[in-house]
């Protein structure tokens, strides 16, 4: 499959009863590596990013990939802050999107296997993924994600209210993921993280983008002052 | 109270001889309830899934009428199938009045509502949780509807049956339609209505308690097939 990316947005807002919650937005994603979206909380980073995977309604403005929307939209997944899990074992989790591809029962089983053992839930295949701790939901929210093979995953603050030993092991999936070539659109407010993870950085602050730098420029010198204010760790109104 | 004492003896010796009456109107109890139960159920759940994912002008409305549709009268339910069934009715041609087929139908239209709003409750809290990811999974309605059903499919068994127990004690519509006919429409609730009329107390009573013992052990059973309440289980 092509490339999705660049990605170009222009003017892109989303609203709700008449409040802006994101825009207007402008920029360009070139979709190498991972892109972190940073700001306060309240910055409308999860709009953001549900804006850009077409979760959230385009009020105004324009986002387009390489490729048509459609085909763009088969080839991205979604991470959420808190993990969705159907009621299923964890194993129908991870087979369900695959399913929904048309993929056959038994060739979609051996992958979620191996899906499972690649994030260390080998052992419990079959237990129900609803009694599984936080870590192990967002471990399993990822697998399920990138289990489709998708060319893009966003994921929303993936770490918030984890443990460091939980965090480690899903940067380390992430880093893997990057490695082998899938794009990360990531929001995080853990400026540790970003730096771990980020090869361009987008600041944002009250729903508009501040600022897309390439992430060492950023973490070096951010060219807005909200954005120094930030990473100084004043708290930003 | 001796009524309730020769009600309790003779329904002993009515299940302990496997009494051929009983037997057979206990068993077209069965068959007309668990029939409507069936075809009910196979038309208020996908009715109730799809009330759950689809957003449409008079949503809010269809659910109200459902709700209060759930305390519909059987008796009026009764008269109103009767009417349609009737020789002079619209669909008096295929001569059904008067037979279980009747009495299916009309459970069918007291049931359907109550499944439909029961299921439709869980499903729409199911839908809650699960809208941001099968929408970010880009799923067809088809697929929503399937995988709300099947992943809510404990509490979809409870649906069923409260489905079930307002059918096989219900009695006012199944009378007009079915007739209470002996060895064609009678059963077990029509017989109890009759043998009370008659002054039969303690059969009447006995009926009674062979129609408690039957609900309860079908639903043992269905909850046993379930698999309900069993740990780590929806």
């Amino acid at each position: 499959m092509s490339s999705l990316f660049p990605l170009t947005v222009e003017g892109a807002e989303t609203r709700r009863r008449g409040k802006t919650l994101v825009g207007p937005v402008s920029m360009t994603l070139t979709g190498a590596g991972a892109t972190v979206v940073v700001g306060p909380n309240g910055a409308g980073k999860t709009t953001l990013l549900r804006l850009l995977h077409g979760a959230a309604r385009l009020n105004a403005g324009s986002i387009r990939w390489a490729v048509p929307t459609e085909q763009a939209q088969e080839a991205q997944a979604f991470v959420f802050q808190r993990p969705v899990m159907l009621r299923r074992s964890v194993v129908e989790n991870l087979i369900y999107p695959l399913r929904l591809r048309g993929t056959p029962r038994k060739a979609a089983a051996a992958e979620a296997e191996a899906w499972a053992a690649r994030v260390g839930l080998s052992d419990m295949l079959h237990r129900p993924a609803t009694v599984l701790s936080g870590g192990e939901q967002q471990k399993l929210a990822i697998a399920r994600a990138l289990i489709i093979k998708p060319q893009v995953v966003f994921l929303d603050e993936p770490c918030a209210s984890l443990d460091g030993r939980a965090t480690a092991e899903i940067e380390s999936i992430l880093q893997d993921t990057k490695a082998a070539g899938t794009h990360l659109i990531l929001s995080t407010h853990d400026m540790g993280q970003a730096r771990r993870l980020a090869d361009e950085v987008v600041f944002m602050l009250h729903g508009r983008v501040h600022e897309t730098s390439a992430a060492a420029a950023f973490f070096d010198a951010p060219e807005t002052a909200p954005a120094r204010a930030f990473l100084n760790g004043d708290i930003v109104t | 109270m001796t009524d309730l004492w020769s009600g309790l003896s003779q329904a002993f010796w009515l299940v302990v001889t496997a009494d051929a009456e009983l037997a057979e109107i206990a068993l077209r109890s069965l068959h007309v309830t668990l029939t409507a139960l069936v075809l009910g159920c196979a038309i208020a759940m996908p009715l109730a899934a799809l009330l759950a994912v689809r957003r449409f002008r008079w949503r809010r409305t269809v659910i109200a009428v459902l709700n209060a549709l759930m305390g519909l009268p059987p008796v009026v339910v009764g008269l109103v199938v009767y009417i349609l069934l009737s020789r002079s009715g619209p669909f008096g041609v295929f001569g059904l009045l008067f037979t279980p087929t009747a009495m299916i139908i009309a459970q069918m239209v007291i049931i359907i509502p109550l499944i439909a709003s029961i299921a439709h409750q869980s499903l729409r809290d199911l839908w809650q949780d699960y809208h941001d990811l099968l929408i970010s999974m880009n799923v067809t309605q088809w697929q929503k509807i399937r995988t709300l059903l099947w992943d809510a499919r404990r509490a979809l068994l409870t649906a069923a049956l409260a489905g079930f127990g307002r059918g096989i004690g219900e009695v006012g519509a199944i009378m007009i339609v079915g007739g209470n006919i002996d060895n064609a429409t009678r059963v077990l609730t029509t017989a109890i209505a009759l043998e009370t009329g008659k002054g039969d107390f303690a059969l009447a009573l006995a009926l009674g308690i062979v129609l408690i013992g039957l609900t309860i052990a079908v639903n043992l059973c269905i909850h046993w097939l379930g698999q309900t309440e069993r740990e780590g289980r929806w």
